[in-house]
């Protein structure tokens, strides 16, 4: 247990070089530097438009859909792993529930390539 | 053990502060972000009890594929958040149910816990030492050979959902002109040209 902690220590270091470094930034750009706000300073740009339309507008459900899909496969390809690393242990039967979890999913592959869920249009 | 232990009080207290944040900030799109740290913290955590595995798909499924969906939900839904606030007293005592519901549960798990501390080990599988056996090895030595049913049910889960996916939000947009390749491919010479033989000064 202690072993696998120090082998994650190096990452702890990253998180926290990466949380001090930022933190340094937004601080010492608040304390450094010369705060005189005007309104023509604070507005979005020097020259160009205004922004004119809120960021929040219908997007496209098939954004949703290929999400979707992408998640399933993720899932997929997360069972996938465990399988690969012990496949020399659990023996055929292991292997076949693989393949058979792997059919399920192909039935939904085909499925969706047939209703063309996969193209952009 | 000390530092193991800070390490815990640290990702479990921004865990709980941002699960706070997520039902107290005012912009959805910020509780996203708030929920995206909290799954973060959350791997942290199953980190220090030694399950990498599951971290890791914390990581890779929550962080990079479910927080997404929720970010394009959030803004897929072109709703005003002023309106939608003020009927918030009217889900009042749904909402309490289902928490108070939640603290019964809650409840019931800790006092189980205190009372009887031994039944949990008899129901869960021994787990191998972690300097023996990897937390990714211990599940795949289960997972598909004694919990193949549960395995394979979750197969059947995916498939439900992505053919609901695909049933609910998959429209045909009229008009569009597609290209296939077949088709083309199929087409021969002799179909579509025709030699002429146009008379002189006679036209077609």
């Amino acid at each position: 247990m202690e072993a696998l902690l120090k082998e994650y220590l190096p990452i702890l270091i990253f998180i926290g070089v990466a949380v001090g470094l930022s933190l340094a930034m937004v601080i010492g750009s608040y304390l450094v530097a010369p705060q005189r706000p005007d309104s023509e300073k604070l507005s979005a740009y020097e020259c160009g438009f205004e922004a004119f339309d809120d960021a929040r507008s219908q997007f496209d459900v098939r954004f949703y859909l290929v999400a979707i899909l992408f998640i399933i496969f993720d899932l997929e390809v997360a069972f996938l792993f465990p399988w690969a690393i012990t496949l020399g242990d659990i023996g055929m039967f292991g292997f076949w529930s693989m393949v058979v979890f792997l059919g399920i999913l192909t039935i939904g592959f085909v499925y969706e390539w047939k209703k063309g869920a996969l193209e952009w249009e | 053990m000390v530092i193991q232990a800070l390490i815990f009080y640290l990702f479990a207290s921004i865990t709980v502060a941002s699960g706070v944040m997520v039902i107290a900030s005012r912009n959805p799109v910020h509780s996203v972000l708030y929920l995206i740290l909290a799954f973060f913290n959350a791997a942290g955590l199953f980190v220090l009890i030694g399950a990498e595995f599951l971290a890791m798909i914390l990581v890779v499924v929550y962080v990079g594929a479910v927080a997404v969906l929720f970010l394009f939900v959030v803004m897929m839904l072109d709703i005003n958040f002023v309106q939608l606030r003020e009927g918030f007293l009217q889900y009042l005592p749904i909402g309490g149910l289902i928490g108070l519901i939640l603290l019964v549960e809650l409840g019931l798990v800790f006092g189980t816990w205190v009372l009887a501390a031994d039944v949990a080990q008899i129901a869960a599988l021994p787990i191998p030492a972690v300097d023996q056996v990897t937390n990714t090895e211990a599940i795949g030595r289960v997972m598909y050979t004694k919990y193949v049913y549960l395995f394979q049910a979750s197969g059947l889960v995916l498939l439900v959902a992505m053919i609901g996916a695909i049933v609910l939000t998959l429209r045909q947009r009229e008009g569009v002109r597609k290209q296939s390749i077949a088709v083309q491919n199929a087409r021969r010479r002799e179909d579509v040209v025709a030699t002429v033989k146009v008379p002189t000064g006679g036209g077609v």
